[in-house]
C-alpha cells in the first residue's frame, strides 16, 4: 500500500504512549503520574480513532481522560503525593517477572491474526454476522450500538449493574456524600 | 519466520505497553501508584484488542442509513440469504442480507461486479484482494449469467466486504466498550479502599502497611 | 473582582452546551457513535465541572446526592424493566420486537434500544456524580501541608 500519512499518524502516537508509559513507571510524584496517565488514555483515545473504533475512543476518551483522572486526582488528595522508591531487590524481581510474562506473550505473537485482515478467524464469523444481519434483524446504522443493546443485550444489563454495585461499594467505604456530613469520622455512618 | 511476525507487528509495542503497567503494579509499594499501573495495564489490553479487529481499507463499523430503508424490497432475498448464509459459512459468494434491488437482477450484479472492481482498488492488501476479487468476480458473473431469475442475486464477494465496502470488525468494539466502563468502576472501588486504608493506618506503602499488621498481631492484645 | 473570573463566565457558558451535546450523543448513538455510556459521563462531567469551578456545596446543591443515588437505581431498573416487560408481553427476556407490532421497520428494537439506552444514561451519570461526591466529601487530614 506504501508509507502513508496515517502510518505516520500511528507510529508517533506509540512512540508517545511508549514514552508516556515510561515516564509513568519513573515517576515518583504522584500528581504527575496521574497527569500522565490522563495523557496516556487520551492518546489512546486517538489511536482508536486511527484503528476505526469511533465509539471506543470516545469512551476511551470520556471516561480515561476525564473521570478516571478526577477520581485519581480526589483518591491522591485523600492519601499521599510522593511514592516512596522501592528496594532495588524489588525493582529486579519485578523486571525478571515482567521480561518472562512479556516473552512468553511474545512467543504468542505469530498465533495472533495479521494486523488488518479482513478475513481473519477474528473478523469473520460472528463479527462478519453481525454486520451482515444488522439491518433486517434491528435496522439500525451503528453497529455498536445494535450489538450492544440488542444482540448483547444481557452483558449490558450485567454491565450496568456492576456499575451500580461499584455505586454503591464506594457509598458504603467513603460515606453517602449528603449535605451535612462535612466531618470526617472513625466509622461509617448513615 | 520473519515475515510473519512483520505481518503482526504491530502487537510487539502493545505488548510492551502492557508489560510497562505490569511492571508498575509489581514494583511500586505505593497503593495509588499500583492502581495507576493497573489502568494503564488495562487501557494496553484495549489497544489489544482493537488491534485484532482493525480491517485495512474499512470503515467503522456504521452503516449508511439508506440501507434500512429497504426493508419491503428484501423480502424473500433475505430469507434466501438468511438460509444460504446459514447453509454455507466457506463458499465463495455470501449473499449479503441487504441485496441491491429486487426489481432487476441481472443488472445491479453487473454494476456491483464493476463497483467491485474500485472498492478493490482501494483496500489495503491490493494485491492479494485483487487476486479473490477477481476470481470472485469472475466467478459471479458466471453466476449471474446462470441464475438471472432468482430472487437471491449473486453478489460480488469482496473478502468480507458489504456492497462493496469494507467495514472494521464491531464485535471487539463492543467488548472493550462494556471493558473500559467496567474498569472505572472498580478503579473508583480501589481508590475508595486506599483511602480508607490510608485513614486507619496512616501510610499507604505497603512495606509500612505489613509492618503495622505484623505488629498488631505480635505486639499488642487485640 | 473575584478570582478565576474567567473560569466562571466560561463555564457558565459551556456547562448547558455539555449538557445539550450529552443529550445529543444520547439519542443519536443509533446512527453514529455514541450512546448511553458516553452520554452518561459527559453528562456526570457536566456536574463535575460545576462543582470544581462553583464549589462542592452549590453543587449539591444544584443536583442533590439523593438524586444521584436514585438515579443509579432508576437505571438499573428501567433496563430490568424493559427486560421483564418483553417477558409479561408473551416474548423471551429483553427480546424487544414484542414492544412494538410493526415489525417491518422494526420498530420494537427502536423502542426497546432507546429505552435501554435511557436506563445505561441514568445509571452511568448518577454512578459517575456519586463517587465524585463520595471523593470530594472526604475531608482530607494532610491539610494541605505538602502543598
Amino acid at each position: 500500500m506504501g508509507f502513508d500519512l496515517t502510518q505516520i499518524l500511528d507510529y508517533s502516537l506509540i512512540a508517545m504512549l511508549l514514552a508516556v508509559g515510561f515516564a509513568v513507571v519513573r515517576m515518583r510524584n504522584l500528581f504527575a503520574a496521574v497527569m500522565l496517565t490522563g495523557v496516556y488514555s487520551l492518546l489512546s483515545a486517538a489511536w482508536f480513532v486511527s484503528l476505526d473504533a469511533v465509539d471506543v475512543a470516545f469512551t476511551e476518551a470520556a471516561v480515561g481522560a476525564g473521570i478516571s483522572t478526577v477520581l485519581m486526582l480526589g483518591a491522591m488528595l485523600l492519601t499521599a503525593r510522593e511514592a516512596e522508591p522501592g528496594g532495588a531487590t524489588r525493582h529486579w524481581m519485578a523486571l525478571v517477572m515482567v521480561t518472562a510474562a512479556g516473552a512468553a506473550l511474545f512467543f504468542a505473537i505469530p498465533d495472533m491474526p495479521v494486523y488488518g485482515d479482513a478475513m481473519s478467524i477474528a473478523n469473520s464469523y460472528v463479527g462478519y454476522e453481525y454486520m451482515v444481519q444488522t439491518p433486517e434483524d434491528i435496522a439500525v446504522p451503528n453497529v455498536v450500538t445494535a450489538v450492544l443493546s440488542s444482540y448483547r443485550g444481557y452483558d449490558t444489563m450485567g454491565e450496568t449493574t456492576v456499575i451500580f454495585t461499584a455505586a454503591l461499594s464506594v457509598m458504603l467505604l467513603l460515606g453517602l456524600g449528603s449535605k451535612r456530613s462535612r466531618k470526617k469520622d472513625g466509622e461509617d455512618k448513615a | 519466520m520473519f515475515d510473519i511476525l512483520a505481518d503482526r507487528a504491530i502487537y510487539m509495542p502493545i505488548i510492551v505497553l502492557m508489560m510497562m503497567g505490569l511492571y508498575v503494579v509489581v514494583a511500586t509499594g505505593n497503593l495509588v501508584k499500583r492502581l495507576v499501573g493497573l489502568s494503564i495495564f488495562q487501557t494496553s489490553v484495549c489497544l489489544l484488542y482493537i488491534t485484532v479487529g482493525k480491517v485495512f481499507g474499512g470503515q467503522p463499523p456504521i452503516l449508511p442509513p439508506a440501507h434500512h430503508g429497504e426493508d419491503h424490497g428484501e423480502g424473500h432475498a433475505a430469507e434466501a440469504g438468511h438460509a444460504a448464509a446459514a447453509a454455507s459459512s466457506h463458499d465463495a459468494p455470501v449473499h449479503d442480507a441487504p441485496a441491491h434491488d429486487a426489481a432487476d437482477h441481472a443488472e445491479p450484479a453487473h454494476g456491483e461486479a464493476a463497483h467491485a472492481e474500485p472498492a478493490v482498488a482501494d483496500t489495503g492488501h491490493a494485491e492479494e484482494a485483487a487476486h479473490g476479487a477477481a476470481s470472485h468476480a469472475q466467478d459471479a458473473v458466471q453466476h449471474v449469467a446462470d441464475a438471472a431469475h432468482h430472487a437471491d442475486a449473486a453478489p460480488v464477494h469482496v473478502e468480507g466486504a458489504i456492497d462493496g465496502v469494507l467495514y472494521s470488525n464491531p464485535l471487539p468494539h463492543v467488548l472493550i466498550l462494556t471493558a473500559i466502563v467496567v474498569g472505572v468502576a472498580t478503579l473508583a472501588v480501589g481508590l475508595a479502599l486506599v483511602v480508607r486504608i490510608r485513614e486507619a493506618y496512616g501510610t499507604i506503602e505497603d512495606t509500612a502497611l505489613s509492618a503495622a499488621d505484623y505488629s498488631a498481631e505480635t505486639g499488642g492484645r487485640e | 473582582m473575584s478570582p478565576h473570573l474567567i473560569l466562571r463566565v466560561v463555564s457558565k457558558l459551556l456547562i448547558p452546551m455539555i449538557v445539550v451535546f450529552a443529550l445529543y450523543v444520547q439519542f443519536h448513538g443509533d446512527f453514529g457513535p455514541g450512546g448511553g455510556f458516553q452520554a452518561g459521563v459527559v453528562t456526570a462531567v457536566a456536574v463535575i465541572l460545576y462543582a470544581l469551578i462553583f464549589g462542592l456545596d452549590a453543587a449539591k446543591a444544584a443536583v442533590p446526592p439523593s438524586v444521584a443515588q436514585a438515579g443509579a437505581a432508576l437505571g438499573v431498573f428501567i433496563f430490568v424493566g424493559v427486560g421483564f416487560a418483553t417477558l409479561f408481553l408473551g416474548a423471551n427476556f429483553l427480546d424487544y420486537d414484542v414492544l412494538h407490532p410493526n415489525y417491518e421497520h422494526r420498530s420494537g428494537q427502536h423502542y426497546g434500544i432507546l429505552l435501554v439506552e435511557l436506563g445505561v444514561l441514568s445509571t452511568v451519570s448518577s454512578v459517575m456524580l456519586v463517587i465524585f461526591y463520595a471523593f470530594a466529601s472526604r475531608v482530607p487530614d494532610i491539610k494541605d501541608e505538602e502543598w
